[in-house]
């Protein structure tokens, strides 16, 4: 192996890390589909009803985890150079700015007719 | 030495990083763009549908036709693990080739593209049975928006495939050293991107009502 690659390879998480990511990814997606199946059953009832008013910022907030985890180990982005996460995070950005927009302008449309 | 080695030792360029890394990620940075105009155009027509069938809920049409909720949570549940569980394998590829272990490297990439496969024959599955329930690509504003969001997505995952499929073929021959092991994680970057991509469209299209 020459000097660089092993510098490279060293810079990257071990298989160790990948797979303590693999197993929080897993178990986010789980949480996901339980927080969806509580609030879609209304079992138990306590429940559904506590989750009911706020599963989608539930299920935004362990989607962009999952994201975050995902792009940072997976993605190398945590030990890369800063220029690679600018080139994904910047147009993440933009397209988080340009739906929020989108939503807005369409809910506003729909106000007019 | 070789030109493989010395561009390896010494990127030739003004950053310091290998261009095609760069090129890769501008590229995956225009695609973000392009699925925020599909994931914004799903949201902005999301419950706007005036005629089913609906993703949901059940619906009967005023001639009386009967139609059954569209999704299937468990499918496409055990769909997004195998696709998550694919990032994994590939890093473990990665990581095989990085060491010159020949074995990791075949084994690991071998299994992400069986993973990926999987997933579209998921999908493949998924979409016939939608159309089976009723749901055509132009029979609502649900059917039009879901099948354009998560078709660019599955033609994304077989491009991906047919990518880390090549550098399956070309590390069984024995053309993935470690100094080239860049040509894998170019295409792992690719297929990580497809994997994220996944992670915004499964609660945004399956889960919120």
């Amino acid at each position: 192996m020459t000097d660089s690659a092993l510098a490279h390879e060293h810079s990257h998480p071990g298989v160790k890390a990948y797979v303590l990511v693999a197993v929080i990814l897993f178990t986010l997606t789980a949480l996901e589909v339980l927080a969806f199946e509580i609030v879609d059953r209304g079992s138990p009832a306590a429940l559904a009803a506590a989750l009911a008013p706020v599963v989608v910022a539930v299920l935004l907030v362990l989607s962009a985890a999952k994201f975050a985890l995902v792009a940072m180990f997976y993605m190398h982005l945590k030990q890369d150079s800063a220029l690679f996460s600018g080139l994904f995070v910047f147009p993440i950005l933009v397209a988080a700015a340009l739906i929020a927009a989108l939503i807005v302008l369409f809910s506003y449309m729909l106000t007019l007719f | 030495m070789s030109h493989d080695t010395a561009h390896a030792l010494h990127p030739p360029t003004t950053t310091g990083l290998d261009n095609r890394k760069l090129a890769i990620w501008t590229f995956i940075g225009s695609e973000v763009m392009f699925f925020a105009a599909l994931i914004g155009t799903y949201l902005v027509y999301k419950g706007k549908s005036i005629v089913g069938p609906f993703p949901h809920e059940e619906w009967t049409s005023p001639a009386g036709e009967h139609f059954e909720h569209i999704f299937e949570i468990p499918l496409v549940t055990f769909g997004t693990a195998v696709l998550l569980f694919s990032s994994f394998f590939v890093v473990l590829a990665l990581a095989g080739a990085q060491r010159g272990n020949r074995k990791m490297l075949i084994g690991w990439l071998s299994a992400t593209v069986v993973a990926g496969l999987f997933f579209v024959g998921m999908q493949v599955y998924e979409f016939s049975h939608f159309m089976h329930k009723g749901l055509g690509y132009t029979t609502n504003l649900f059917g039009s928006t879901f099948y354009t969001l998560t078709g660019f997505h599955g033609a994304h995952v077989t491009i991906g495939l047919l990518w880390l499929g090549t550098v399956l073929i070309l590390a069984i021959r024995g053309k993935i050293p470690p100094e080239k092991a860049l040509n894998l994680e170019l295409a792992a970057l690719y297929w990580h991107f497809v994997d994220v991509v996944w992670i915004v469209i499964f609660p945004v299209v399956y889960l919120m009502k």
